[in-house]
Protein backbone atom coordinates (compact mmCIF):
# COMPACT_ATOMS: atom_id res chain seq x y z
CA UNK A 1 0.00 0.00 0.00
CA UNK A 2 1.19 3.17 -0.95
CA UNK A 3 1.70 6.38 1.48
CA UNK A 4 -1.06 7.80 -0.05
CA UNK A 5 -3.55 5.30 0.89
CA UNK A 6 -1.89 4.54 4.51
CA UNK A 7 -1.76 8.39 5.22
CA UNK A 8 -5.70 8.33 4.20
CA UNK A 9 -6.43 4.74 6.47
CA UNK A 10 -5.05 6.76 9.49
CA UNK A 11 -7.53 9.75 8.65
CA UNK A 12 -10.09 7.97 8.93
CA UNK A 13 -10.10 7.50 12.63
CA UNK A 14 -9.81 11.31 13.65
CA UNK A 15 -12.46 11.86 10.90
CA UNK A 16 -14.62 9.56 12.38
CA UNK A 17 -14.67 11.02 15.34
CA UNK A 18 -14.79 14.04 14.57
CA UNK A 19 -18.15 12.99 12.73
CA UNK A 20 -19.15 11.63 16.14
CA UNK A 21 -17.88 14.30 18.84
CA UNK A 22 -18.21 17.35 16.41
CA UNK A 23 -20.73 16.57 13.50
CA UNK A 24 -23.43 14.46 15.15
CA UNK A 25 -23.69 16.43 18.65
CA UNK A 26 -23.96 19.83 16.86
CA UNK A 27 -26.54 18.11 14.49
CA UNK A 28 -28.35 16.85 17.11
CA UNK A 29 -28.22 19.90 19.40
CA UNK A 30 -28.81 22.30 16.61
CA UNK A 31 -31.82 20.67 15.54
CA UNK A 32 -33.79 19.71 18.41
CA UNK A 33 -33.40 23.55 19.62
CA UNK A 34 -34.32 24.71 16.41
CA UNK A 35 -37.63 22.65 16.41
CA UNK A 36 -38.80 23.69 19.39
CA UNK A 37 -38.48 27.44 18.47
CA UNK A 38 -40.03 26.47 14.85
CA UNK A 39 -43.11 25.30 17.03
CA UNK A 40 -43.05 28.15 18.58
CA UNK A 41 -43.15 30.55 15.30
CA UNK A 42 -45.62 27.93 13.55
CA UNK A 43 -48.08 28.47 15.98
CA UNK A 44 -47.18 32.18 16.41
CA UNK A 45 -48.18 31.95 12.34
CA UNK A 46 -50.92 30.23 12.68
CA UNK A 47 -52.72 32.43 15.13
CA UNK A 48 -55.45 34.98 14.99
CA UNK A 49 -53.61 37.86 16.07
CA UNK A 50 -51.47 40.12 13.69
CA UNK A 51 -48.99 40.97 16.64
CA UNK A 52 -47.84 37.53 16.33
CA UNK A 53 -48.20 36.70 12.86
CA UNK A 54 -46.23 39.65 12.02
CA UNK A 55 -42.81 38.86 13.59
CA UNK A 56 -43.47 35.49 12.81
CA UNK A 57 -43.02 35.78 8.95
CA UNK A 58 -40.65 38.50 9.44
CA UNK A 59 -38.41 36.07 11.02
CA UNK A 60 -38.97 33.38 8.72
CA UNK A 61 -38.36 35.30 5.89
CA UNK A 62 -35.00 36.70 7.14
CA UNK A 63 -33.50 33.25 8.05
CA UNK A 64 -34.43 32.38 4.44
CA UNK A 65 -33.60 35.50 3.13
CA UNK A 66 -29.89 35.28 4.35
CA UNK A 67 -26.76 32.55 3.69
CA UNK A 68 -26.38 30.25 6.45
CA UNK A 69 -22.44 31.21 6.43
CA UNK A 70 -23.09 34.90 6.78
CA UNK A 71 -25.69 33.90 10.05
CA UNK A 72 -22.74 31.89 11.47
CA UNK A 73 -20.50 34.94 10.91
CA UNK A 74 -22.39 37.54 12.50
CA UNK A 75 -23.03 35.43 15.68
CA UNK A 76 -19.49 34.81 15.96
CA UNK A 77 -17.38 37.13 14.09
CA UNK A 78 -19.88 40.24 14.46
CA UNK A 79 -21.16 40.11 18.16
CA UNK A 80 -18.02 40.36 19.73
CA UNK A 81 -17.77 43.58 17.62
CA UNK A 82 -20.76 44.99 20.50
CA UNK A 83 -19.54 42.88 23.12
CA UNK A 84 -21.02 39.70 22.81
CA UNK A 85 -18.71 37.37 23.27
CA UNK A 86 -19.55 33.44 22.43
CA UNK A 87 -17.08 30.79 21.85
CA UNK A 88 -17.05 28.40 18.83
CA UNK A 89 -19.45 25.58 20.23
CA UNK A 90 -22.46 27.68 21.40
CA UNK A 91 -22.12 30.20 18.48
CA UNK A 92 -22.62 27.37 16.12
CA UNK A 93 -25.24 25.48 17.84
CA UNK A 94 -26.96 29.27 18.01
CA UNK A 95 -26.96 30.12 14.31
CA UNK A 96 -27.77 26.65 13.05
CA UNK A 97 -30.72 26.43 15.63
CA UNK A 98 -32.13 30.11 14.26
CA UNK A 99 -31.58 28.49 10.94
CA UNK A 100 -33.25 25.61 11.47
CA UNK A 101 -36.00 27.56 12.59
CA UNK A 102 -37.04 29.26 10.10
CA UNK A 103 -36.64 26.82 7.77
CA UNK A 104 -38.89 24.21 9.61
CA UNK A 105 -41.60 26.48 11.02
CA UNK A 106 -42.93 26.53 7.93
CA UNK A 107 -42.73 22.64 8.00
CA UNK A 108 -44.65 22.21 11.39
CA UNK A 109 -47.04 25.38 10.31
CA UNK A 110 -48.54 23.36 7.00
CA UNK A 111 -48.08 19.71 8.93
CA UNK A 112 -50.72 21.56 11.46
CA UNK A 113 -53.10 23.20 8.87
CA UNK A 114 -52.93 19.57 7.50
CA UNK A 115 -54.64 18.30 10.29
CA UNK A 116 -58.53 18.36 9.64
CA UNK A 117 -60.63 20.55 11.04
CA UNK A 118 -62.64 17.86 12.57
CA UNK A 119 -60.10 16.67 14.46
CA UNK A 120 -60.36 20.01 16.24
CA UNK A 121 -64.28 19.66 16.33
CA UNK A 122 -64.04 16.40 18.17
CA UNK A 123 -61.51 17.36 20.70
CA UNK A 124 -63.14 20.76 21.82
CA UNK A 125 -66.54 18.74 21.77
CA UNK A 126 -65.06 16.78 24.58
CA UNK A 127 -64.37 19.43 26.50
CA UNK A 128 -60.61 19.97 25.32
CA UNK A 129 -58.53 23.53 25.68
CA UNK A 130 -56.68 24.86 22.85
CA UNK A 131 -53.80 23.50 24.59
CA UNK A 132 -54.56 19.95 25.46
CA UNK A 133 -56.24 19.90 22.30
CA UNK A 134 -52.78 20.30 20.28
CA UNK A 135 -50.44 18.30 22.48
CA UNK A 136 -53.23 15.22 22.53
CA UNK A 137 -54.51 15.68 19.05
CA UNK A 138 -53.23 17.83 16.83
CA UNK A 139 -49.54 17.73 16.75
CA UNK A 140 -48.80 13.81 17.10
CA UNK A 141 -50.55 13.93 13.80
CA UNK A 142 -48.54 16.58 12.40
CA UNK A 143 -45.74 14.89 13.36
CA UNK A 144 -46.68 12.38 11.52
CA UNK A 145 -47.17 14.28 8.09
CA UNK A 146 -44.13 15.98 8.93
CA UNK A 147 -41.52 13.58 9.44
CA UNK A 148 -40.10 13.17 5.66
CA UNK A 149 -39.73 17.11 5.06
CA UNK A 150 -38.34 17.51 8.70
CA UNK A 151 -36.07 14.48 7.92
CA UNK A 152 -34.55 16.03 4.82
CA UNK A 153 -33.64 19.12 7.25
CA UNK A 154 -32.24 17.52 9.49
CA UNK A 155 -29.73 15.93 6.94
CA UNK A 156 -29.28 19.14 5.18
CA UNK A 157 -28.04 20.41 8.68
CA UNK A 158 -25.84 17.29 8.91
CA UNK A 159 -24.18 18.45 5.64
CA UNK A 160 -24.24 22.24 6.33
CA UNK A 161 -22.57 21.83 9.86
CA UNK A 162 -19.24 21.57 7.88
CA UNK A 163 -19.77 25.48 7.77
CA UNK A 164 -18.80 25.03 11.65
CA UNK A 165 -15.09 24.33 10.78
CA UNK A 166 -15.07 28.00 9.67
CA UNK A 167 -15.78 29.35 13.35
CA UNK A 168 -13.14 26.89 14.49
CA UNK A 169 -15.81 23.85 16.04
CA UNK A 170 -13.47 21.15 15.77
CA UNK A 171 -16.01 18.40 13.58
CA UNK A 172 -15.57 15.92 10.65
CA UNK A 173 -14.28 18.33 8.01
CA UNK A 174 -11.90 20.52 10.41
CA UNK A 175 -10.53 17.24 10.94
CA UNK A 176 -10.17 17.05 7.30
CA UNK A 177 -8.82 20.25 7.04
CA UNK A 178 -6.15 19.89 9.56
CA UNK A 179 -5.29 16.22 8.31
CA UNK A 180 -4.85 17.87 4.56
CA UNK A 181 -3.10 20.52 5.24
CA UNK A 182 -0.34 18.56 7.51
CA UNK A 183 -0.30 15.78 4.46
CA UNK A 184 -1.00 17.97 1.43
CA UNK A 185 -3.10 15.41 -0.04
CA UNK A 186 -6.24 17.19 -0.85
CA UNK A 187 -7.91 15.22 -2.97
CA UNK A 188 -7.58 11.80 -1.31
CA UNK A 189 -8.72 13.41 2.15
CA UNK A 190 -11.46 15.82 0.81
CA UNK A 191 -13.03 12.92 -0.93
CA UNK A 192 -12.78 10.80 2.07
CA UNK A 193 -14.39 13.42 4.45
CA UNK A 194 -16.99 13.42 1.82
CA UNK A 195 -17.51 9.55 2.00
CA UNK A 196 -17.95 10.11 5.63
CA UNK A 197 -20.67 12.37 5.45
CA UNK A 198 -22.24 10.20 2.76
CA UNK A 199 -22.56 7.34 5.45
CA UNK A 200 -23.62 9.43 8.34
CA UNK A 201 -26.41 10.56 5.92
CA UNK A 202 -27.03 6.81 4.82
CA UNK A 203 -27.24 5.99 8.48
CA UNK A 204 -29.69 8.76 9.23
CA UNK A 205 -32.06 7.89 5.81
CA UNK A 206 -32.49 4.47 7.21
CA UNK A 207 -33.36 5.55 10.77
CA UNK A 208 -36.18 8.06 8.95
CA UNK A 209 -37.37 5.07 6.92
CA UNK A 210 -38.02 3.08 10.51
CA UNK A 211 -39.46 6.07 12.27
CA UNK A 212 -41.86 6.17 8.97
CA UNK A 213 -42.65 3.12 8.94
CA UNK A 214 -43.19 2.92 13.06
CA UNK A 215 -46.02 6.00 12.38
CA UNK A 216 -47.52 4.59 9.58
CA UNK A 217 -49.76 2.23 11.30
CA UNK A 218 -52.50 4.42 11.30
CA UNK A 219 -52.82 6.61 8.08
CA UNK A 220 -54.35 10.41 8.05
CA UNK B 1 -76.70 6.14 33.54
CA UNK B 2 -79.50 7.52 32.22
CA UNK B 3 -81.94 4.44 33.49
CA UNK B 4 -81.39 5.74 36.76
CA UNK B 5 -82.69 9.18 36.05
CA UNK B 6 -85.89 8.00 34.87
CA UNK B 7 -88.60 8.30 37.53
CA UNK B 8 -91.31 9.76 36.09
CA UNK B 9 -91.22 13.19 38.17
CA UNK B 10 -87.95 14.26 36.09
CA UNK B 11 -89.50 13.03 33.03
CA UNK B 12 -90.83 16.33 31.96
CA UNK B 13 -87.90 18.50 33.08
CA UNK B 14 -86.52 20.14 29.83
CA UNK B 15 -82.94 19.38 29.56
CA UNK B 16 -82.52 21.69 26.31
CA UNK B 17 -83.89 25.21 26.21
CA UNK B 18 -82.91 27.47 23.05
CA UNK B 19 -84.81 30.26 22.79
CA UNK B 20 -84.01 33.53 19.71
CA UNK B 21 -80.89 31.74 19.01
CA UNK B 22 -79.57 33.59 16.22
CA UNK B 23 -76.10 32.09 14.14
CA UNK B 24 -74.17 33.09 10.89
CA UNK B 25 -71.09 31.67 9.10
CA UNK B 26 -69.38 34.01 7.58
CA UNK B 27 -71.62 37.22 7.50
CA UNK B 28 -73.96 35.13 6.38
CA UNK B 29 -77.29 35.05 8.53
CA UNK B 30 -78.21 30.91 8.73
CA UNK B 31 -79.77 30.65 12.10
CA UNK B 32 -82.95 33.61 12.24
CA UNK B 33 -84.51 32.77 15.83
CA UNK B 34 -84.70 29.04 16.82
CA UNK B 35 -86.76 28.31 19.53
CA UNK B 36 -86.99 24.65 20.80
CA UNK B 37 -87.28 22.28 23.53
CA UNK B 38 -86.19 18.79 24.52
CA UNK B 39 -87.61 16.85 28.18
CA UNK B 40 -85.18 14.84 29.38
CA UNK B 41 -85.45 11.18 27.73
CA UNK B 42 -87.02 13.15 24.78
CA UNK B 43 -85.88 12.36 21.40
CA UNK B 44 -85.22 15.54 18.88
CA UNK B 45 -85.19 15.07 15.11
CA UNK B 46 -84.66 18.01 13.22
CA UNK B 47 -85.47 17.70 9.29
CA UNK B 48 -85.30 20.23 7.07
CA UNK B 49 -83.35 21.07 3.37
CA UNK B 50 -80.03 20.94 2.66
CA UNK B 51 -78.36 24.67 4.06
CA UNK B 52 -81.32 25.20 6.55
CA UNK B 53 -79.06 25.70 9.45
CA UNK B 54 -79.50 21.97 10.58
CA UNK B 55 -75.68 21.34 11.46
CA UNK B 56 -75.11 24.78 12.63
CA UNK B 57 -78.18 24.03 15.05
CA UNK B 58 -76.33 21.23 16.42
CA UNK B 59 -72.95 22.88 16.43
CA UNK B 60 -74.68 25.85 18.41
CA UNK B 61 -75.88 23.14 21.14
CA UNK B 62 -72.40 22.31 22.06
CA UNK B 63 -70.61 25.51 21.54
CA UNK B 64 -68.72 24.27 18.74
CA UNK B 65 -70.02 27.19 16.69
CA UNK B 66 -70.62 30.59 19.07
CA UNK B 67 -74.45 31.97 18.15
CA UNK B 68 -75.04 35.72 17.69
CA UNK B 69 -77.87 36.15 20.06
CA UNK B 70 -80.34 34.43 21.81
CA UNK B 71 -79.71 32.22 24.69
CA UNK B 72 -79.02 27.78 25.64
CA UNK B 73 -79.64 26.28 28.53
CA UNK B 74 -78.18 22.30 28.36
CA UNK B 75 -78.86 19.95 31.34
CA UNK B 76 -78.49 21.03 34.64
CA UNK B 77 -75.68 23.85 33.34
CA UNK B 78 -76.07 27.74 33.64
CA UNK B 79 -77.57 29.31 30.77
CA UNK B 80 -75.28 30.84 28.34
CA UNK B 81 -76.78 33.87 26.76
CA UNK B 82 -75.17 35.10 23.34
CA UNK B 83 -76.26 38.82 23.71
CA UNK B 84 -73.53 40.29 24.40
CA UNK B 85 -69.64 39.30 24.28
CA UNK B 86 -69.32 38.27 27.57
CA UNK B 87 -72.10 35.71 27.24
CA UNK B 88 -70.36 34.30 24.15
CA UNK B 89 -67.29 33.50 25.25
CA UNK B 90 -69.58 31.28 27.57
CA UNK B 91 -70.01 29.10 25.05
CA UNK B 92 -67.94 26.41 25.72
CA UNK B 93 -69.34 25.38 29.26
CA UNK B 94 -72.30 23.84 26.96
CA UNK B 95 -69.22 20.90 26.16
CA UNK B 96 -69.56 19.56 29.44
CA UNK B 97 -73.28 19.20 29.33
CA UNK B 98 -73.66 17.54 25.51
CA UNK B 99 -72.04 15.28 23.14
CA UNK B 100 -71.96 15.05 19.43
CA UNK B 101 -71.59 12.59 17.21
CA UNK B 102 -70.33 13.55 14.00
CA UNK B 103 -71.68 13.23 11.03
CA UNK B 104 -68.07 11.70 9.35
CA UNK B 105 -66.91 10.13 12.83
CA UNK B 106 -64.20 12.54 13.68
CA UNK B 107 -61.98 10.01 15.28
CA UNK B 108 -58.77 10.54 16.27
CA UNK B 109 -56.81 8.39 13.89
CA UNK B 110 -53.71 7.99 16.15
CA UNK B 111 -55.70 6.44 18.89
CA UNK B 112 -56.95 3.15 18.91
CA UNK B 113 -61.37 2.48 19.61
CA UNK B 114 -60.16 1.91 22.79
CA UNK B 115 -58.31 4.89 23.56
CA UNK B 116 -60.55 7.69 21.55
CA UNK B 117 -63.64 6.47 23.93
CA UNK B 118 -61.33 7.25 26.83
CA UNK B 119 -59.31 10.09 25.80
CA UNK B 120 -62.01 12.76 27.21
CA UNK B 121 -63.06 11.20 30.17
CA UNK B 122 -59.30 10.77 31.81
CA UNK B 123 -57.98 13.68 30.43
CA UNK B 124 -60.50 16.03 30.59
CA UNK B 125 -63.35 14.95 32.83
CA UNK B 126 -60.24 13.38 35.23
CA UNK B 127 -61.85 10.56 35.99
CA UNK B 128 -60.11 7.15 37.78
CA UNK B 129 -58.66 5.26 34.26
CA UNK B 130 -59.47 1.91 35.20
CA UNK B 131 -63.19 2.81 35.88
CA UNK B 132 -63.61 4.26 32.69
CA UNK B 133 -61.59 1.69 30.67
CA UNK B 134 -64.58 -0.85 32.39
CA UNK B 135 -66.98 1.70 31.31
CA UNK B 136 -65.45 2.01 27.84
CA UNK B 137 -64.77 -1.88 27.35
CA UNK B 138 -68.70 -2.20 28.24
CA UNK B 139 -69.65 0.39 25.65
CA UNK B 140 -67.85 -1.34 22.79
CA UNK B 141 -69.01 -4.73 23.53
CA UNK B 142 -72.31 -4.13 23.47
CA UNK B 143 -72.43 -2.27 20.47
CA UNK B 144 -70.26 -5.49 18.76
CA UNK B 145 -66.93 -4.26 18.33
CA UNK B 146 -65.35 -5.11 21.52
CA UNK B 147 -62.89 -7.02 19.76
CA UNK B 148 -61.71 -4.41 18.00
CA UNK B 149 -60.68 -2.02 20.64
CA UNK B 150 -57.10 -2.07 19.66
CA UNK B 151 -57.86 -0.86 16.39
CA UNK B 152 -56.94 2.37 14.63
CA UNK B 153 -59.78 3.83 12.68
CA UNK B 154 -58.72 3.47 9.60
CA UNK B 155 -58.61 -0.54 10.18
CA UNK B 156 -62.66 -0.12 10.96
CA UNK B 157 -65.06 0.07 8.55
CA UNK B 158 -67.52 3.31 8.07
CA UNK B 159 -70.43 1.51 10.54
CA UNK B 160 -67.79 0.26 13.43
CA UNK B 161 -66.16 3.88 13.67
CA UNK B 162 -69.71 5.19 13.65
CA UNK B 163 -70.31 2.53 16.63
CA UNK B 164 -66.70 4.28 18.21
CA UNK B 165 -68.01 7.93 18.00
CA UNK B 166 -71.05 6.90 19.96
CA UNK B 167 -69.07 5.02 22.23
CA UNK B 168 -66.88 8.14 22.72
CA UNK B 169 -69.93 10.67 22.94
CA UNK B 170 -71.56 8.23 25.83
CA UNK B 171 -68.63 7.52 27.78
CA UNK B 172 -68.41 11.23 28.51
CA UNK B 173 -71.96 11.13 30.04
CA UNK B 174 -73.47 13.71 28.55
CA UNK B 175 -76.97 15.21 29.74
CA UNK B 176 -77.50 15.46 26.31
CA UNK B 177 -76.76 13.67 23.28
CA UNK B 178 -76.10 15.59 19.87
CA UNK B 179 -76.26 13.20 16.66
CA UNK B 180 -75.43 14.66 13.54
CA UNK B 181 -76.67 13.00 10.20
CA UNK B 182 -75.82 9.58 11.87
CA UNK B 183 -77.42 7.31 8.23
CA UNK B 184 -75.60 9.89 5.91
CA UNK B 185 -72.14 8.35 5.82
CA UNK B 186 -73.15 4.86 5.98
CA UNK B 187 -73.64 1.96 3.09
CA UNK B 188 -77.76 1.70 2.80
CA UNK B 189 -77.73 -1.81 3.89
CA UNK B 190 -76.24 -0.45 7.84
CA UNK B 191 -79.05 2.27 8.43
CA UNK B 192 -81.16 -0.50 10.23
CA UNK B 193 -78.39 -1.05 12.36
CA UNK B 194 -77.85 2.20 13.72
CA UNK B 195 -81.55 3.06 13.86
CA UNK B 196 -81.61 -0.07 15.86
CA UNK B 197 -78.86 0.96 18.29
CA UNK B 198 -80.24 4.19 18.44
CA UNK B 199 -83.86 3.66 19.63
CA UNK B 200 -82.08 1.33 21.79
CA UNK B 201 -80.50 4.20 23.57
CA UNK B 202 -83.50 6.13 23.16
CA UNK B 203 -85.48 3.78 25.20
CA UNK B 204 -82.73 3.71 27.57
CA UNK B 205 -83.83 6.97 28.43
CA UNK B 206 -80.57 9.37 26.82
CA UNK B 207 -82.07 12.51 25.46
CA UNK B 208 -80.65 12.83 21.87
CA UNK B 209 -80.84 15.79 19.08
CA UNK B 210 -80.54 14.36 15.70
CA UNK B 211 -79.98 15.69 12.48
CA UNK B 212 -81.26 13.85 9.67
CA UNK B 213 -82.26 13.39 6.07
CA UNK B 214 -83.76 9.98 6.68
CA UNK B 215 -87.87 10.68 7.17
CA UNK B 216 -88.29 7.10 8.23
CA UNK B 217 -85.06 7.09 10.40
CA UNK B 218 -86.78 10.16 12.31
CA UNK B 219 -90.16 8.90 12.70
CA UNK B 220 -89.40 5.74 13.94
CA UNK B 221 -86.65 6.98 16.51
CA UNK B 222 -87.93 10.70 17.42
CA UNK B 223 -90.93 11.12 19.80
CA UNK B 224 -91.20 15.52 18.55
CA UNK B 225 -89.90 16.62 14.82
CA UNK B 226 -88.98 20.18 14.03
CA UNK B 227 -88.54 20.90 10.38
CA UNK B 228 -86.33 23.86 9.71
CA UNK B 229 -86.23 25.84 6.61
CA UNK B 230 -84.12 28.70 5.90
CA UNK B 231 -82.82 29.28 10.31
CA UNK B 232 -86.12 29.09 11.48
CA UNK B 233 -88.60 26.24 12.99
CA UNK B 234 -91.18 26.21 10.09
CA UNK B 235 -92.86 23.18 11.90
CA UNK B 236 -92.90 20.84 15.09
CA UNK B 237 -94.57 18.38 16.53
CA UNK B 238 -95.08 14.49 17.33
CA UNK B 239 -93.99 12.56 14.21
CA UNK B 240 -97.10 11.69 12.96
CA UNK B 241 -98.35 15.41 12.39
CA UNK B 242 -95.53 16.60 11.23
CA UNK B 243 -94.66 14.16 8.59
CA UNK B 244 -98.49 12.70 7.49
CA UNK B 245 -100.55 15.86 7.80
CA UNK B 246 -97.33 18.96 7.69
CA UNK B 247 -99.64 22.47 8.06
CA UNK B 248 -96.80 24.31 5.84
CA UNK B 249 -96.64 24.16 2.56
CA UNK B 250 -92.68 24.17 2.68
CA UNK B 251 -93.33 21.17 5.16
CA UNK B 252 -95.58 19.21 2.73
CA UNK B 253 -93.34 20.32 0.19
CA UNK B 254 -90.39 18.82 1.68
CA UNK B 255 -91.79 15.86 2.96
CA UNK B 256 -93.24 14.90 -0.35
CA UNK B 257 -90.06 14.87 -1.59
CA UNK B 258 -88.49 12.77 -0.10
CA UNK B 259 -91.01 10.39 1.18
CA UNK B 260 -90.82 7.77 -1.97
Amino acid sequence: MSDGWTQALHALGPMITGALLGTVPLALASFSLGLALALGVALMRLSRHRMLVAPARAYVSVIRGTPLLVQLFVVFYGLPAVGIVIPPWPSAILAFSLNVAGYTAETVRAAVAAVPRGQWDAAYMMGMSHTMTLRKVVLPQAARIAVPPLSNSFIALVKDTSLASLVLVTELFRRAQQIAAFTQDFMRLYVEAALVYWAVCLALSAGQSALERRLTRYAI
Amino acid sequence: MPSERLEPSTRRTPVLSVRGLRASIAGRSVLRGVDLTVNRSGVLAVIGPSGSGKTTLLRCLNGLHVADAGRITAGTGPDVHFDDAAGRRDAPRLRHRSAMVFQHHNLFPHMTAMQNVCVGPIAVQRRAADLVEQEARALLDRFGIGDRASSYPNELSGGQQQRVGLARALALRPDLLLVDEPTSALDPELVGDVLQLMSELAAEGWTMVVVTHELAFAADIADHIAFLHEGRVLEEGPPGAVLRSPEHDRTRQFVARLAH
